[in-house]
């Protein structure tokens, strides 16, 4: 919402400066998004007094001009055909910034002749369109003084208005609330009526009052819809409006100033009754702005007896707009439903100054009010005489009053305000107010809708005040020492993350969806998690998987040249709406080599054991008993079928890790190998709840421990996970660990068999064992193995 | 026996070698050597005899033991020497290849919003994406024909029973109401999270992270919401001094209302948070609106409390520097290398948040 300067002292007495004004909006609520100062951009022009103007010997239009700066007389060449002696001009001297051009102005030379400066028209100063010749200033303009202090310029302010403060859609709502936070007084408003010569022809019949529930009606006969006057062009053009007529022009201007949206009628054009009504289906709106509106029956119209003539609180109808021929006019000042108005302009896209006030909130009083100011402005403007009003409908019931205990305002607003101070306030901003026991009896104006409690009161009288006058005060500690806050899956998250990162995967953050297709590879693609109106199809599924994101970060990196790394998310999945639906995830994906070449050793590509062991590292500082974990062949289909698995916990699995599979990466577009896992956080078994921090006491035998090697020759099906389970269960008390240590097949060991060499340690606890009891021990482990796997002993 | 010991002292001085000086000592010390010959003799003599003839072999042995010692301690010293000499390597070449991650900055930001408020008693929760009407709109007091209802700013899916659609949530509020719903008063957490508007744009994208609080209790009022918020902005930017400013504004869910500026200067071009002559907006708090305690089951009468909400990248934009709030979601390994953290640098009040 724009106005100038000038404009708001019409309606607030205030000797505060511009920058109080500007300070003073912000704290109220009415942030000021800009300034515009014209006086700033004409810092070095002043006012000059043209001693001689004489012909240019060298060319016809031009004359060579003495000009008298207050300081000394320069020579000065100008074209202006106005360019006389004894002319007060806004003069340029050089180096000074010419607004109109943003340059700096030169000594020069014109057809021979030296200018040593430049006397300016309003466009070069951008002070308004005019080029004909350069600005003529008052006779009595002291020479030398700055052009900015001589011309009276308006700083044009432009705020923001939140959705509650419709009374601010006009500038003497504003000057009312600086009024009401001390910055001058309102000055009065004159709404004396305006007495009626005749009876207006036209009359109002209103046929759906929940649409429009007030119709005030004015018929104006004899007028002349000229140009405006300058006052009231210059002020329109300063919020950025186009003059466009009289009559049109106040409309616009009582509109802005305060916030009564009007419409005037060509009265010739109107046929028969005005009817305001809902739109029958199927009618049509020939609109000012050269549009045509398909009508529906939710939409409220202002209507004669041929049609609809104008969108009740949108738009005016192009039939009886006004035009510079119109004479006689009937002028409307109603009240629409906002609700209504915000749907119409909505479902036709109409924003206007009308709709933006009547879908907010308009004053139902001052309906018949904005008609007599609009009334003396038109009769003022274009001459005319006025008929009585035209009153259908009636105003509706909006008053409502209710108690504001000031010990409120204190124990929410953490200030004490006195009650006279918080009635002064109150009053301030319109409210009506009376003793009531200890409390105070409001009743808000008509133009605050907003206010409808004493919890609204209670924000008014803190913001009117000033949310700078309340002492901050810090929250108070509810313990001396802070206690721990974060739940287990919190801190499980942080550890995970930071953990991963230590491994040399780089944390990322995606987006929660993915196109609809790649959602089908990683087994999403449900309507239900479908966007009905996604910002792109690119962006149109919920992810069921963190996967297909990374891929293609990982590869959209590799493009860049950077073939060798590994990115890892924490976030949400989605298998279905509900809550419980969207899994915490720790996923990462690794790309390349996972030892780029080096001088010391040989590269090598990522595997599903890179995946794997990023897995167990996070699930490992999770607290999970990772001894304890299956390991399984059954990761879902976007894994490599032969070259992935799953990390499991009795039946539950906890995570998803291996190589992708290659039609998901040409899918993808990404070269691969990649590799990837997946961690179901909220799977994870809670960590054992203990009394103490205390760690059971160290067992650490006094007696040695043996290593005993062994090389099974097994079948290539049989896993290692069931060699190792085998050997450790050949004796539970003594076998502390089995590792395997070398896999081999190829030449010396038959088709179809594999090698598996692993390291079995023994520790007693009592004694020392003697070379017997390691040989039975290993003759267990032996038959242990062979029978659980069909393993013999490579000999 | 005196020959015996200058003769063998000698030898030894001379032994140029470790296995030189083993011959000197087996040849003076050994089973066989001279001076074990000498002490067989003891077990013929007289015991007067005996005694001074031990003693006087017991002193020379002495003698040649630390002898041989210091000689070999000698030898050793040089062999090492002599073996390092031929053990440089270019210490120059590069290590192993190892790689470090990196912590992104949503991450460590929401990280150090959680040590700060954390400090304050503030425990975090957490709730869906996908959420309803109730909990994103209606609970929090905005009415039915409310602009943001409308799908110009809010994803929706399909309706899945006629009326009723599913959104995704457009703040972290939600969880307000969740948690209200769920748990009495005193109330103190912190809500971090993705959320989701229909927009984007060199300043937007459609999706984003916020970080909400909400403290309900019997006695917490307005000025508390200024000075924990206060405190918050100071211990997050680590500048003591940077003005705040709290301007009215205007949300449904909260009444009074205000939007929270904080100080910062421009000079050179450089954006710097702390004394200076612009303001940067940075939150929109309020007192939690009498409608939304209603709605959740709190009885507005005898509680009340402040609710506040944050973007969390605008959080790190402003804090470290980072100027394009898009390239947050690329995965760009470069901007990852560059914007994040070490694995380390976990915050902390104690330490400081950021080194």
């Amino acid at each position: 919402m724009k106005f100038t300067l000038s404009w708001l002292k019409d309606h607030l007495d205030t000797k505060a400066t511009l920058a109080e004004i500007l300070e003073r909006l912000t704290m109220l609520g009415l942030e000021v998004e800009g300034v515009e100062d014209p006086a700033a951009a004409l810092s070095g022009i002043i006012v000059g007094h043209v001693l001689e103007a004489n012909q240019h010997p060298n060319a016809d239009r031009l004359r060579v001009c003495k000009v008298d700066t207050g300081k000394d007389t320069i020579q000065v060449v100008c074209g202006a055909p106005n360019a006389r002696a004894g002319l007060k001009v806004a003069l340029a001297l050089p180096g000074t910034v010419i607004p109109a051009s943003g340059e700096a102005l030169k000594k020069g030379a014109i057809r021979g002749q030296e200018s040593q400066g430049m006397m300016c028209s309003n466009r070069e100063l951008k002070l308004g369109e005019d080029h004909d010749g350069i600005i003529e200033l008052d006779a009595n303009a002291p020479v030398g003084k700055a052009l900015a202090e001589v011309l009276s310029l308006d700083p044009v302010i432009d705020i923001a208005i939140t959705p509650n403060r419709a009374d601010c859609l006009g500038v003497r709502g504003v000057a009312r609330d600086l009024a009401a936070a001390g910055l001058g007084t309102l000055k009065p408003l004159d709404t004396v009526h305006v007495p009626g010569k005749f009876k207006s022809p036209i009359q109002v019949r209103i046929e759906a009052s929940h649409a429009c529930p007030l119709f005030v009606g004015r018929y104006i006969r004899g007028v002349k819809n000229g140009e405006s006057p300058a006052w009231l062009k210059n002020r329109l053009t300063a919020i950025g409006l186009r003059p466009i007529s009289a009559l049109v022009d106040i409309t616009n201007y009582i509109t802005f100033d305060l916030a009564r949206p009007l419409h005037v009628f060509d009265a010739a054009k109107v046929k028969g009754v005005i009817h305001p009504r809902l739109a029958k289906a199927g009618e049509t709106l020939a609109a000012l702005n050269g549009k045509t509106y398909e009508l529906d029956d939710q939409m409220t119209v202002i209507a004669d007896d041929e049609g609809p003539e104008a969108l009740g609180g949108v738009i005016g109808g192009e039939r009886s707009g006004c035009t510079e021929s119109t004479t006689d006019v009937f002028v409307e000042s109603a009240l629409f439903d906002s609700i209504r108005t915000a749907n119409t302009g909505r479902k036709l896209q109409v924003d206007s100054d009308a709709r933006y006030r009547f879908e907010r909130h308009v004053d139902p009083e001052f309906a018949q009010v904005g008609m007599e100011i609009a009334t003396r402005m038109i009769l003022d403007l274009c001459g005319g005489e006025a008929s009585e009003l035209v009153i259908a409908g009636a105003v509706p019931d909006w008053k409502k009053s209710f108690v504001l205990r000031p010990q409120r305002v204190a124990q929410h607003g953490g200030i004490h305000i006195s009650k006279t101070e918080i009635e002064r306030i109150l009053m301030g901003l319109g409210c009506t107010v009376s003793e009531h026991g200890d409390g105070i009896l409001a009743s808000p104006p008509s133009w605050r809708a907003d206010i409808g409690a004493e919890h609204d009161l209670v924000e008014e009288v803190i913001r009117v005040y000033g949310y700078d006058h309340v002492p901050a005060a810090s929250v108070p500690k509810l313990s001396a020492i802070t206690s721990p806050v974060l739940t287990q899956l919190q801190k499980r998250r942080s550890l995970i993350r930071r953990t991963l990162a230590a491994r040399g995967l780089n944390e990322t953050v995606s987006w929660s969806f993915m196109p609809k297709e790649m959602s089908k590879l990683f087994g999403g693609g449900a309507d239900a998690l479908t966007l009905a109106n996604p910002i792109s199809s690119d962006l149109d599924q919920m992810r069921p998987s963190l996967l297909g994101n990374l891929i293609q970060a990982v590869g959209r990196n590799a493009d860049r040249g950077f073939a060798d790394h590994g990115l890892f998310e924490l976030g949400p999945q989605y298998a279905g709406t509900k809550p419980e639906d969207q899994s915490s995830m720790a996923s990462g994906v690794r790309v390349g080599q996972m030892v780029e070449r080096n001088w010391a050793g040989t590269a090598r590509p990522v595997d599903a054991y890179d995946a794997k062991a990023d897995a167990l590292a996070a699930l490992s500082i999770a607290q999970v008993p990772t001894d304890n974990l299956q390991i399984e062949a059954d990761a879902p289909a976007w894994y490599h079928p032969g070259r992935s698995g799953s990390l499991k916990l009795g039946a539950k699995a906890l995570a998803w890790f291996g190589e992708i599979h290659p039609r998901v990466l040409k899918a993808l577009d990404v070269k691969g190998p990649v590799v990837g896992f997946e961690i179901f956080l909220d799977a994870l078994p809670p960590a054992k709840a203990r009394p103490t921090k205390a760690r059971p006491a160290l067992k650490a035998s006094p007696f040695q421990a043996v290593v005993r090697d062994f090389a099974f020759l097994v079948d290539k099906s049989v896993t290692a996970q069931a060699v190792l389970r085998a050997a450790k269960s050949a004796d539970k008390a003594l076998i502390v660990a089995a590792q395997v240590f070398d896999l081999y097949e190829g030449k010396g060991v038959e088709d179809g068999k594999k090698s598996l060499a692993i390291a079995v340690t023994l520790q007693p606890t009592d004694r020392t064992l003697t070379d017997a009891e390691i040989e039975a021990v290993a003759a267990k482990v032996v038959e242990a193995v062979s029978k659980a796997t069909g393993a013999s002993l490579r000999g | 026996m005196d020959q015996l010991k200058s003769l063998t002292l000698d030898e030894i001085a001379k032994a140029e070698t470790i296995e030189a000086l083993e011959a000197v000592r087996v040849k003076a010390l050994g089973k066989k050597g001279a001076l074990t010959e000498e002490m067989k003799k003891l077990g013929g003599m007289a015991p007067d005899e005996r005694k001074a003839f031990g003693a006087r072999i017991n002193e020379v042995k002495a003698v040649l033991e630390a002898a041989l010692s210091e000689r070999k301690g000698l030898l050793e010293n040089a062999a090492i020497d002599a073996r390092l000499v031929a053990e440089k390597i270019d210490i120059t070449l590069p290590c192993r290849p190892e790689a470090e991650g990196r912590i992104h900055p949503i991450s460590q930001t929401i990280d150090e919003v959680t040590a700060i408020f954390a400090e304050m008693g503030f425990s975090v929760a957490e709730g869906p994406d996908i959420e309803d009407d109730f909990h994103n709109f209606t609970a929090l007091n905005f009415p039915p024909d409310h602009p943001a209802r409308q799908m110009h700013d809010t994803f929706f899916f399909d309706e899945h029973a006629p009326g009723e659609r599913l959104l995704l949530r457009t703040h972290t509020s939600p969880v307000q109401v969740r948690t209200m719903l769920n748990q009495k008063p005193p109330i103190r957490v912190i809500i971090p999270g993705r959320t989701f508007r229909c927009d984007s744009d060199m300043t937007h994208t459609p999706m984003f992270h916020q970080v909400e609080g909400l403290l309900i209790d019997e006695t917490t009022h307005f000025g508390h919401l200024k000075g924990c918020l206060i405190d918050f902005v100071r211990a997050f930017f680590e500048v003591d001094d940077v003005p705040v400013r709290f301007r009215p504004s205007f949300f449904p869910f909260t009444e009074p209302s205000a939007e929270v500026d904080i100080g910062c200067s421009r000079e050179g071009g450089e954006l710097r948070i702390g004394r200076g002559a612009g303001w940067l907006e940075i939150l929109g708090c309020g007192m939690v609106h009498p409608n939304v305690l209603k709605n959740c089951g709190i009885d507005p009468d005898k509680y009340q409390g402040f609710a506040f909400g944050m973007g969390v990248e605008r959080l790190a934009m402003l804090k470290y520097g980072i100027p394009d709030l898009r390239t947050f979601f690329d995965g760009d390994l470069r901007w990852l290398k560059h914007y994040g953290f070490a694995p380390q640098d976990v915050p902390s009040l104690a330490g400081g948040l950021a080194r």
